[in-house]
């Protein structure tokens, strides 16, 4: 008999956000034995939180679009660097996979004719987000959870996994924990999927829930996978700042989308001077005339007009919100201003935006029928992670794979908005698919090493041994604040340095902390674990962002502020053989010349 | 003191539990879950409690405050008498696990008798946005299970057995008015999430974060539709008080 409860699977998927459902249900649709586990209840993954909408070439609201202008959307978006066979699969399967969710029960908007509506959003040529209200997260997560109960899958919830156990080169299954008795549990499964989502708890100012403590990045480099674009991160343009409370909660880009405006202390609409080179031309260049684009989508006609610069890139829009506030032209709580409540009706603003207005309303005492919302940016989204075989969805690891927020290629050095939910859907069914058949290529279920087993158990009861300690959530404030300050938005080479000074002394400090309490449903000693995935993370980026000596996408250096040719030509990757992190520089995969000319074209 | 704010949660389990009185700093636009983990942060690392979103969109936060069901991120701190101690609790239709968690997984099983969604054969998937109107109300939920915790079948009469309870039915509405849906679920929803054992008291209705009007438009039509083929005593009633129907 085992000493620790233990489970068999071909395929085992760690996530049930929607990488993780989707990547379930096409692995038992193939006839995998699958097991789902989840930090969280089923249905709360961050995936739920998703607000604007998913991207997909359906042209149901615009016949002109298609997967070519989709791809070179998102390449531009990515300044260049997206993995192109990952951007080119995306643009081709999403609407498939969209409208394969309508056929499971999911309820978007609809056109006037009937079909799935779609609105604008940053950086996408036409209106390309299906959507419903502000709610499209929790219509995706539903439905797949829906579809996945009815499946025979296995779900395993409050279960965290720890860490990834390996049989020589390949992966054995992992080893976790019931969050709420606190046992240990093992599994043995023939492939795993990592679908853990993000890593926006190491920054201070964030939109992501307590689950994005960077656990799927730091397992798959810890088992020796090898991870890719870590300097790259999102700092959404417009989170909440007023009240302290809200402080990096998301309003999402559908705002903008909708007719919204930014403005500064002024009333000045300073997007208009912070039209990069790229994009000149493609956006309008008054008022008057990105007045004449929001009226067309209202009346829900072709425009005629550009579209106002508020929907440029995110890291556009971030980047000169910051300048705003520095130049001492920001809101009274360090923002700049977004205002609907001059430019839709209060009935149009509740309607197509319920939840932004209850958020507000509740939240923050604002009526944004009525007045402007105080925003700012907010770290967001994680566009680096598990690099994999674009087709596969397997990283460098055998029978590993990786799907949605945690792998890495498809958004390259920034993520175009809806371009998430997508991804979730396109590359967590391929991952579901050749992990099963990667399970069904294997005659025995790879070994477990209980030695292994043993050091992570020890590791793991850390935190309960020291008399003496230091309190986890101290730590762990400490590291937010670090990072937020050190590698932010903009970086310096002083102010990387210096963060990996500090990753030192709080890895330092990571060993001697004291969880308290006893091991049955206890956050502080799960946070106490969660800071050693945080803090290697951290570093990871922290030398990714020191390496790359240019600014580009998510990735902005003051010492060098200009986006380098050479620089884009190349990755950099990053591992972590024995004790040490470090990271490589590999060339781009070569872009075949059809590709090429779509995304050079009208350039 | 006005800068202070004094809480008294639960904790412990089911079996052995106690009030214990906290006391953290206030801030602007404070809300309960908030002084939660402030009390996690500065007294009791261990307090184990749910959350995900903090901004009402994922139903993780559920518990009673002051003895009535809320979510923790989105009630107001200022919104309490200030200097009056304020008590969290769980939810108190589920076991408890420990402090503010409770074992929410008979909803999951519950849910899990519905039977999916089954697209007519041939459609064409065009439907109106009114059509949709409908439906989305119902699909808004985010599971927060405050609307069971306040049933009294659930809460005061433990009938989990025989009714599946408000959010339930409210699943069962969203599939059965669903435009293109081609299944017939109404022996469901008769026997085995017991629809009849809904006196209309409104109670989910009220708490219902999502402002979905669970009885109205959810379950009443349920047992319209099921009472064209079985006789309902309560529906009766309703209709003769209301003059409905
Ligand atoms: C507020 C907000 C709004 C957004 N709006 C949009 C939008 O409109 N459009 C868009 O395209 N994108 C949007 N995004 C981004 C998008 O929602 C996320 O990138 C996406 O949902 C991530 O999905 P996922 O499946 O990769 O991970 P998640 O949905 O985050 O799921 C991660 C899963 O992994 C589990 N997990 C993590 N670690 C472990 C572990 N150690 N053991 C076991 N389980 C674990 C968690 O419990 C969870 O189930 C938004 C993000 C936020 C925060
Ligand atoms: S109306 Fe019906 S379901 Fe709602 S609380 Fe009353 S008895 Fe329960
Ligand atoms: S119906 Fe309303 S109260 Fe009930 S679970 Fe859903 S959101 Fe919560
Ligand atoms: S934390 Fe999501 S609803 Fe409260």
């Amino acid at each position: 008999m085992n000493k620790y409860e233990q489970h068999e699977y071909d395929v085992m998927v760690v996530g049930a956000g929607g990488a993780g459902l989707r990547a379930a249900i096409e692995a038992s649709a193939h006839g995998a034995k699958t097991a789902l586990v989840c930090k969280s209840l089923l249905g709360k993954a961050h995936t739920v939180m998703a607000e604007g909408g998913v991207a997909a070439a359906l042209a149901s609201a615009d016949a002109r679009d298609s997967w070519q202008v989709h791809f070179r959307d998102t390449m531009r978006g990515g300044n260049f660097l997206n993995q192109w066979r990952m951007a080119q699969l995306h643009a081709q399967e999403a609407p498939d996979r969209v409208r394969e969710l309508q056929e499971w029960g999911a309820v978007f908007d609809r056109t006037k004719d009937g079909g799935i509506l779609q609105r604008n959003f940053g950086g996408h040529t036409y209106p390309r987000l299906a959507h419903v209200g502000d709610r499209t997260g929790l219509e995706m997560i539903r439905t797949l959870q829906d579809k996945g109960i009815h499946q025979g899958i296995d779900v395993f919830m409050e279960c965290t996994i720890r860490s990834l156990l390996k049989d020589g080169d390949r992966v054995a299954g992992g080893f976790g924990y019931w969050r709420e008795t606190g046992r240990f549990v093992l599994f043995n499964a023939k492939a795993v999927v990592l679908a853990t989502g993000g890593i926006g708890r190491c920054w201070e100012i964030s939109s992501n829930s307590w689950e994005y403590t960077a656990d799927g990045h730091a397992m798959a480099m810890w088992a020796g996978a090898d991870l890719v674009d870590m300097e790259f991160i999102q700092f959404h343009p417009t989170g909440m700042v007023w009240p302290p409370s809200v402080r990096g909660t998301l309003i999402t880009e559908g705002v903008r989308g909708e007719g919204g405006v930014l403005k500064n202390k002024d009333g000045e609409r300073f997007m208009f001077r912070n039209i990069p080179e790229m994009f000149r031309g493609d956006y309008a260049e008054t008022e008057e005339e990105a007045d004449r684009w929001v009226a067309s989508v209202i009346a829900n006609e072709r425009p005629d007009a550009r579209r106002p610069p508020e929907l440029l890139k995110r890291d556009v829009v971030a980047r000169a919100i910051r300048r705003e506030v520095i130049a001492g032209r920001g809101s009274p709580h360090g923002g700049v201003f977004l205002d609907i409540a001059s430019k839709r009706t209060p009935e149009e603003i509740v309607r197509k935006l319920p939840g932004m207005y209850h958020q507000f309303k509740e939240l923050a005492d604002v009526d944004i029928t009525k007045d402007p919302m105080e925003v700012g940016p907010t770290c967001h989204y994680m566009m680096g992670g598990v690099r994999v075989n674009p087709e596969t969805q397997e990283s460098t690891v055998p029978g590993l794979f990786a799907a949605g927020e945690v792998s890495g290629g498809m958004h390259g050095a920034n993520r175009l908005g809806g371009n998430s939910l997508s991804d979730l859907l396109v590359f967590g069914k391929r991952a579901g698919e050749f992990a099963a058949k990667h399970a069904k290529g294997m005659d025995s279920f790879p070994s477990i090493n209980q030695g292994e087993v043993e050091s992570f158990a020890r590791e793991a009861l850390g935190p309960f041994d020291p008399a003496e300690g230091e309190n986890p959530y101290t730590i762990h404030e400490d590291l937010r604040t670090m990072m937020q300050r050190r590698v932010g938005i903009v970086r310096s080479e002083d102010d990387l340095r210096f963060a990996l000074e500090e990753l030192g002394r709080l890895r330092e400090r990571a060993g001697r902390v004291k969880s308290g309490g006893n091991i049955q449903y206890n956050p502080g000693w799960h946070l106490a674990l969660d800071l050693w995935n945080m803090i290697d993370i951290s570093e990871a980026v922290t030398r990714a962002a020191l390496t790359r000596t240019e600014s580009r996408g998510g990735h902005t250096r003051e010492d060098f502020p200009e986006t380098d040719k050479e620089w884009g030509k190349r990755n950099l990757v990053i591992r972590k053989p024995g004790d040490e992190i470090i990271v490589a520089e590999e060339p781009l995969a070569p872009m075949p010349e059809d590709l090429q000319a779509l995304v050079n074209k009208a350039d | 003191m006005a800068d202070e704010v004094t809480l008294s949660i639960h904790r412990g389990t089911q079996e052995s539990g106690s009030m214990v009185e906290y006391k953290v700093p206030r801030q602007p636009g404070m809300v309960i879950l908030d002084a939660v983990h402030s009390v996690q942060a500065m007294h009791a690392p261990d307090l184990a409690c749910r959350w995900n979103c903090k901004a009402g969109k994922c139903g993780s936060c559920s518990g009673e405050v002051n003895g009535k069901p809320r979510l923790m991120c989105m009630d107001r701190v200022d919104k309490y008498p200030a200097g009056e101690t304020i008590t969290v609790r769980p939810m108190k239709t589920f076991p408890i696990i420990k402090d503010l968690v409770t074992d929410v997984s008979w909803n999951y099983e519950v849910n899990k008798k519905i039977p999916p969604f089954k697209p007519k054969a041939g459609t064409d998937w065009k439907f109106s946005q009114e059509e949709a109107n409908r439906i989305q109300e119902f699909r808004k939920c985010i599971e927060c299970f405050l609307c069971q915790d306040v049933c009294h079948v659930l809460r005061d009469h433990s009938k989990k057995e025989k009714f599946g309870g408000p959010r339930f039915l409210v699943r069962a509405a969203s599939l059965e008015m669903h435009p293109i849906d081609d299944d017939d679920r109404l022996e469901v929803v008769r026997k085995e999430l017991g629809v009849g054992l809904c006196n209309i008291t409104k109670c989910c209705t009220e708490v219902c974060p999502e402002h979905i009007h669970i009885t109205d438009n959810a379950i009443i039509p349920l047992k319209e539709r099921v009472v064209d083929r079985h006789y309902d005593p309560v529906l009766w009633l309703w209709r003769k008080v209301t003059g409905k129907g």
